[in-house]
């Protein structure tokens, strides 16, 4: 099973259908059976359950899920792989000590894949949609993957197969969402 | 959260205005009015009927004209944002997008500006889930304008019940293009929504078709008793 992490302002908001749905959507459509739960309603059971997890991003204004680190605390002990989207690299991160730092960016931008890593292999570059206003300052056990000119757009664990992904992939970029099932599926 | 929509008059924006009544406050439609076909942002067939279709969902319409030139309507579109936000303390905007990248940059760059939340419901939607939904929900639309094959006039003022939407899908399978119209290739006009206290009967309209372009122009329309 493969949870899917909805970190919006409220369980249920009006940003569901637009940052959760398209990445439950496309985890459907390539063969998975996602099960979505709010950041403040993941339980025990859900994480034992789960064979990985995405956490998905949130609108620019959309800050509350900062507010409570320990909701993330698992992350740190979870050790399958994670996909965090936009605000949920932020999640991510955090999770692990890393900071943030301003770096606005709304649109499309140019990503260049600095290190080799099966997500994005076979890519050098590849335009990507981005939303929002801060990236990660990256944390002692990961190590940048892909950077546009302005940001680091993606990291991942040393080790573990955690990532973190400043763009959207659910606009444009589906193949990584897919490529990311393939490695739950493997893992 | 008070929140404004981008209101066209198209099935898109006022399905978004119907998700955004069960999770906040819309306490105003915008409508930015082009004089320019050709518009990037805003171009849609019905436009002057906004201020009916508002009437019907009993809510206030903010309206500013742009000459809908390429980016100056941005311009026009602030104008309406802040209109909206000084007037009825919008908090947020909403908007129809499905899949275009270029407007929904654009207007969440402009709240970005202005300090205002956004929100697409329909943003990457499943595009037969949500034609389902539209019907299901009891929104009445018809087809108002026609720019692609295979398209012939027949299409213009069609209903959007499951019968044309079967016919949809094979057009979409057949021709590559959208079922939901994203692409360009039809624009809708809605008549009857959940919240509209009474629907639009149009009483007069005009057709003008060639080469698989065509406009349901509504010319008299009123509003009656559901």
């Amino acid at each position: 099973m493969i949870l899917v992490i909805d970190l919006c302002y409220r369980e249920g908001s009006l940003s569901r259908d637009e940052f959760v749905g398209p990445v439950a959507r496309i985890l459907r459509e390539a063969g998975a059976s996602p099960v979505v739960r709010h950041y403040t309603t993941v339980g025990a059971p859900d994480l034992e359950a789960a064979d990985g997890a995405v956490l998905c991003g949130t609108a620019l204004k959309d800050r509350g899920f900062a507010e409570h680190p320990g909701r993330f605390r698992w992350l740190s002990a979870f050790e399958r792989p994670v996909l965090g989207i936009s605000s949920g690299m932020l999640a991510l991160a955090a999770a692990f000590g890393g900071g943030i730092e301003p770096c606005p960016g709304i649109g499309m931008t140019d990503v260049r894949v600095v290190a080799p890593d099966p997500l994005l292999a076979g890519k050098e570059t590849f335009a990507a949609y981005e939303l929002h206003e801060c990236t990660v300052q990256i944390p002692d056990r990961f190590i940048p993957l892909a950077v546009s000119d302005r940001c680091v757009q993606a990291i991942r664990h040393r080790s573990l197969p955690l990532y973190g992904l400043l763009f959207h992939p659910e606009v444009r970029n589906e193949w990584i969402i897919e490529r990311f099932l393939r490695l739950v599926e493997s893992a | 959260m008070r929140l404004g929509v981008l209101f066209s008059g198209g099935k898109d924006s006022l399905f978004a205005c119907w998700k955004a009544m069960q999770h906040e406050e819309v306490a105003c439609l915008i409508t930015v009015v082009s004089r320019n076909p050709e518009s990037y942002m805003f171009h849609t067939p019905n436009i002057h009927l906004a201020g009916l279709q508002a009437e019907a969902a009993g809510l206030p319409l903010v309206e500013v004209e742009t000459a809908g030139e390429k980016e100056a309507e941005l311009l026009d579109l602030k104008r309406a944002l802040l209109e909206a936000r000084d007037r009825f303390g919008i908090e947020g905007v909403v908007t129809g997008a499905i899949l275009s990248v270029y407007q929904a940059t654009r207007v969440q760059r402009l709240c970005h500006e202005l300090d205002l939340w956004c929100f697409n419901p329909l943003w990457h939607t499943d595009q037969e889930a949500y034609m389902e939904e539209l019907i299901g929900a009891g929104f009445r639309v018809i087809i108002a304008g026609v720019f692609s094959c295979p398209f012939d006039a027949s299409w213009l003022g069609r209903e959007i019940d499951r019968r044309t939407l079967d016919e949809l899908r094979k057009a979409a399978q057949k021709y590559q293009i959208t079922l939901t119209g994203e692409g360009g290739e039809f624009e809708t006009f809605v008549i009857d929504a959940p919240f509209f206290s009474r629907r639009i009967a149009i009483e007069e309209a005009s057709r003008v078709y060639r080469n698989y372009n065509g406009v349901l122009r509504i010319e008299r329309a009123g509003l009656v008793e559901k």
